[in-house]
């Protein structure tokens, strides 16, 4: 595997060599900065796209057809649009709050972003700490809907707030075990070491029976991480009009907007990292052609294909069934999944200690 | 800088009807002239607007089966990318009145209209709503929506059928290809306008 | 002993008309002994309040209730009260008798202003409190500057008015709230995206859970029974597909029995066949609707598309025959308006043949879902009893397993001579309002392949004269629409206008039931139970 640290370690050489430390380290922010609103930006349309092609699909139709060839255009109108759309701002709203809102929401997706390593060498900071960090600073998100809710000084946006709120706050825990069990597994939080050891074969492969477990959790916790069908309950559209984002417009609705698509993209990408190997070709032992050819794809390409597939999939669920009620889906996590992530958490600890993994 | 005709993709320009309306609009931005900065950003923001009209989902009566004909797979509005059916006021670009107004929902839809976020656009679909269609006579039948909001497009019949949405949409694509937005559509002082006429709404704007 | 015996017993100050419902006199002051006899006497039994007709005769105002009994095979009866004070009318209440009458009573107030003593709520019902005069009075003022179109907002009407009699006689109005202090009220609509329409629904909330509803309506009042009033009987006819767009045909072939009723008229065979095949198209179109919409209520979008796809086809059906999608003006009075298409056999065939295996689609998409039973199963508890009482009629009152199809209850067209089951399930919930309408999906189509290949030759319609005068009467007639008994009632003085003209609409029970069925439930459950009963709102307001 091209290892991407041989690149940008030329390029931190090149500019420490003619500049002063401070200043090239300055340079070096900038254009990570740039490049990860850049990839921001351009994945959140891509996902726009991707799901309204999609969900036209499922549902017999073409979807968008006729901005640029195929409709790929049209998410630069939308997003023209939005971005010169009024900004209302509303009396009997906290101002303040109002507007830090979609903020804090796309703060906290853009730092979970930019801890996902994309390749080898391709990632902006190797915590040790990588996985327990995305998973704090996930949490962040939660505050901006419940601000969202309550400054708009709306009955809907509150509910759906609250909504939002319980639903995120239980379905951590899930997400959190299952993650967890591949910990366990790993016996490390470091999201480069983690996807290193996937070299061989990937940990769902590797843990077997717990790990598939894990995942399944794992998806279905991130469903409802994300506020995605059939967990739309916060902006429930048929019940709350807009949910916690009713009264947004203009770009801060697009922030929102963008956010969740956003949102989508990360937790597929964790899950691609943390089950399915990440950058990591897919390789089956003993067949060495396969494997060579696997070999000559790159990483990033294998990054982003393992996270589409799993976008793709949570899409899939959002265009077949209908929203569950909040006790029934309170009732889900409290009572069925966050006990049997425990379990086999447990479980997955004991395969590690009888060594039970391939 | 010129301004073109505003074209709609395989659709000709004669295919439409009441295209005095649009040579008209042509001729008048020719003869005010515009920069070409402010031209072509103009045109590249109307392009944004036009192809991506999210309606406010607003119907009351049988023309809105009709959209909802619109939006189904045969139909599909989502070619055109107005698919993005918003159900608040806030994040919708036009509303489409699909059906009757009756003095009861006039003030709602007043209202409505009032919460959209600028640029906003309002289709009158159907007779009911162009004129007040069978019930004109009736005694709390308002005959005409643009008695109480401004229209852009009228749709005629009853209900219209899913092409002839599809007509009305296009019109008002083309409409809006031809609008000013920088000191045109955009002014300031329609805002300020309301809250003139609503002194009580403003409050600490 | 008869019913007629058996009312002289009870009030013998009382009048009988013959005709083809027994129309019986009461002095309004006789009315409420009678009212609690009707109910609870086992020889009478009149158990449902089919329509509640409010009634201006000029000199006297009043109501003509219909009633039905059904234990007694499905007889009808009707009783007209009438007081002449034309300032202050009060007549009795029978909302504590008859629930249904709680929201009927509302709107005869509402057209008439004859209030009802003892009623718990006495607020208008279709139009704003600040409405000056009673619109449906032959007095009424129409000068538009009276009442021009508002620009201020709605006060919110929490102020209710509850009229009692004292023990000396006089009529003493009682105010109380709506809503208690400090109720969490939560506003779903007008706009608002489950309301099928612009429906309004003001619910009391405590966390997610609904403590009341309070329903608004009359944000689509068109005054429709007004308008027909000034017009000829052929040119009211195409008010009835624009009520409940949905029952289209259903509609306009009972308003058009009513007045061939009236007129004596016999229509051709092949009108009557052509007329049940349309109503039965209608009824799969409507109920496919309300599969899709029921889906997309619950979040499942992709459901609705599928709905759609065969609802399309048919339409092409009417499309191709009476020349519109939806609202197609098709029967007229004497038959239908022109022959069918000669490709309609064979597209009603195509869509015959594919229906069963769509049905099936639809059941592994949407109702085989675990999430979507759960969220119906048990939702929405509406018992037989209640059912009756508020007179929910239709696929919503068989859910309870209440046997009401008028198709079998009072046979019409071609009705008497083709077999179908009446689709009943015992589930009282929201799940078996929707099994109801999916089961009778397939029953239309039973019905409609026995009757396709034998469309009689003929006329289409009968010799109608060029101006169409009924005989001074009324007249009363019922037709199963999709989403329950439809009826017409037509008073004439003999003119070539109608003198009074109701429609007795399912929808308007339905919406009467959204309080009891909700109480409990959660906000989500309230639209649930909304897409379930499946009410349109233009056929509810008129």
């Amino acid at each position: 595997m091209f290892d991407f640290g041989i690149v940008t370690n030329w390029i931190n050489d090149l500019l420490v060599g003619c500049m002063p430390v401070w200043a090239a380290t300055l340079i070096e922010c900038v254009i990570i900065g740039v490049l990860i609103l850049l990839a921001y930006t351009v994945l959140a349309l891509f996902y726009i796209l991707y799901e309204r092609k999609l969900c036209a699909w499922f549902q017999c139709r073409l979807g968008p057809m006729r901005v640029g060839p195929w409709g790929l255009l049209q998410v630069f109108a939308d997003m023209f649009k939005i971005l010169i759309k009024e900004l209302i701002s509303l009396k009997g709203t906290d101002k303040f709050l109002f507007k830090l809102a979609p903020y804090i929401i796309i703060t906290s997706s853009v730092v979970m972003l930019a801890c996902l390593p994309w390749g080898r060498g391709l990632q902006i900071i190797d915590y040790n700490i990588g996985i327990f960090f995305i998973l704090a600073v996930s949490s962040v998100g939660v505050l901006g809907i419940l601000l969202a809710g309550w400054s708009s000084n709306n009955k809907y946006t509150l509910i759906g707030a609250m909504r939002s709120g319980a639903q995120m706050i239980s379905y951590e825990l899930s997400l959190g075990l299952a993650l967890m069990s591949i910990v366990v597994l790993a016996g490390t939080m470091n999201i480069n070491e983690l996807v290193a050891q996937q070299e061989r074969c990937w940990f769902i492969f590797q843990g077997w029976l717990p790990a598939v477990v894990a995942f399944v959790i794992y998806v279905i916790a991130a469903t409802a991480e994300t506020n995605r069908g059939p967990f739309d309950l916060p902006e429930a559209e048929h019940e709350l009009t807009a949910g916690y984002h009713t009264e947004y417009s203009g770009i801060h609705f697009g922030f929102f907007y963008l956010a969740e698509y956003l949102n989508l993209f990360i937790v597929s990408g964790i899950a691609s990292l943390m089950f399915l190997g990440g950058w990591m070709p897919f390789h089956i032992a003993g067949l060495d052609c396969f494997n060579m050819v696997m070999n000559w794809i790159p990483g990033p390409i294998w990054f982003l294909a393992k996270a589409f597939f799993i976008s793709y999939v949570i899409i899939w669920f959002k265009w077949t069934f209908p929203r569950v009620r909040i006790d029934q889906m309170l009732a889900l996590e409290w009572k069925y999944m966050m006990p049997f992530a425990l379990v086999n958490l447990i479980v997955m600890a004991v395969f590690v200690a009888f060594g039970w993994t391939f | 800088m010129a301004v073109k005709e505003p074209s709609i993709k395989s659709m000709k320009h004669e295919d439409f009807k009441d295209n005095e309306y649009i040579d008209k609009l042509v001729e008048e931005l020719n003869a005010t002239g515009a920069n070409v900065m402010v031209g072509k950003l103009d045109q590249l923001i109307n392009w944004g607007i036009s192809n991506s009209l999210w309606p406010l989902c607003f119907g009351t009566s049988c023309c809105a089966i009709e959209f909802m004909c619109l939006g189904a797979a045969r139909y599909d509005m989502a070619r055109f990318g107005f698919e993005v059916a918003r159900n608040s006021p806030r994040q919708a670009d036009y509303i489409m009145v699909q059906g009757t107004i009756v003095h009861k929902m006039a003030p709602a839809l007043v209202r409505l209209y009032d919460q959209l976020a600028e640029p906003k656009y309002v289709i009158a679909c159907g007779g009911c709503a162009v004129s007040g269609g069978p019930f004109k006579k009736s005694y709390c039948v308002v005959d005409g929506v643009d008695k109480i909001i401004p229209v852009d497009v009228f749709i005629p019949g009853c209900p219209p059928r899913p092409e002839a949405m599809f007509y009305g949409l296009m019109q008002l694509q083309r409409k809006i290809k031809l609008q000013k937005f920088f000191g045109g559509v955009n002014r300031q002082e329609k805002i300020q306008d309301f809250f003139r006429k609503h002194p009580s709404e403003a409050g600490e704007y | 002993m008869s019913v007629k015996d058996c009312i002289s017993k009870i009030c013998p100050s009382a009048t009988f008309e013959e005709g083809d419902i027994l129309l019986v006199n009461v002095p309004a002051e006789n009315w409420r002994k009678l009212a609690e006899e009707l109910k609870h006497n086992p020889e009478l039994n009149f158990d449902v309040l089919t329509a509640v007709v409010g009634m201006d005769w000029k000199e006297s105002l009043g109501v003509v209730y219909y009633f039905t009994a059904t234990s007694h095979k499905w007889e009808m009866l009707s009783v007209k009260v009438a007081v002449a004070d034309r300032e202050n009318p009060y007549i009795h209440t029978v909302s504590d008798l008859w629930k249904v009458a709680n929201f009927q009573e509302r709107e005869v107030y509402d057209f008439f202003g004859i209030k009802f003593i003892g009623h718990p709520d006495m607020r208008r019902f279709f139009l704003r409190n600040d409405w000056k005069g009673f619109p449906l009075r032959k007095d009424y003022d129409a000068n538009p500057a009276l009442n021009p179109i508002p620009t201020d907002d709605e006060k919110n009407e929490d102020d209710t008015i509850s009229y009692v009699e004292q023990p000396d006689g006089t009529i003493k109005g009682i105010p109380g709230k709506v809503f208690k202090e400090g109720d969490y009220v939560v506003n779903v609509g007008p706009q608002h995206p489950s309301t099928h329409g612009v429906m309004r629904f003001r619910a009391a909330i405590d966390g997610e859970e609904v403590k009341k509803v309070d329903v608004v309506s009359g944000y689509i009042h068109r005054g429709i029974e007004k308008l027909c009033e000034s017009l000829g009987y052929p040119q009211i006819l195409h008010f009835t597909d624009r009520m409940d767009y949905m029952s289209a045909h259903q509609n306009r072939h009972c308003l058009c029995m009513c007045i061939e009723k009236a007129m004596g008229l016999v229509i051709p065979e092949r009108a009557v066949v052509i007329r049940t095949i349309m109503d039965e198209l209608m009824r799969i179109s409507s109920h496919l609707l309300s599969f899709g919409c029921t889906a997309m209520d619950l979040g499942a979008t992709t459901a609705f598309f599928y709905g759609f796809r065969e609802r399309e086809m048919i339409l092409d059906i009417f499309e191709k025959t009476c020349g519109a999608r939806m609202s197609m003006n098709y029967n007229v009075i004497g038959g239908v308006i022109a022959d069918l298409h000669p490709d309609f056999v064979k597209d009603v065939k195509a869509l015959l043949a594919i229906m069963p295996e769509r049905l099936k689609e639809y059941h592994k998409v949407y109702s085989g879902n675990i999430i979507a039973k759960n969220r119906m199963v048990g939702v929405g508890h509406l018992s037989k009893e209640d059912a009756i009482n508020y007179c929910i009629t239709g696929p919503s009152g068989r859910g309870s397993n209440w046997s009401n199809d008028c198709r079998k209850k009072h046979p019409y067209a071609a009705y008497d001579r083709v077999e179908f089951d009446e689709v009943l399930l015992d589930g009282c919930d929201s799940y078996a309002r929707y099994m109801v309408r999916m089961k009778e999906i397939e029953q239309s189509c039973r019905i409609i392949e026995q009757l396709i290949d034998r469309i009689p030759e003929g006329d289409i319609r009968a010799q109608v004269p060029k101006i169409v005068k009924l005989p001074a009467g009324h007249w009363y007639t019922q037709v199963e629409a999709s989403r329950g008994t439809f009826g017409v009632y037509i008073e004439s003085d003999g003119g070539k206008t109608p003198f009074r003209v109701h429609f007795q609409s399912p929808c308007f029970n339905l919406v009467g039931v959204m309080d009891l069925c909700c109480r409990g439930n959660m906000i989500a459950d309230l639209i649930t139970i909304g897409a379930a009963l499946d009410f349109v709102i233009p056929d509810i307001d008129r």
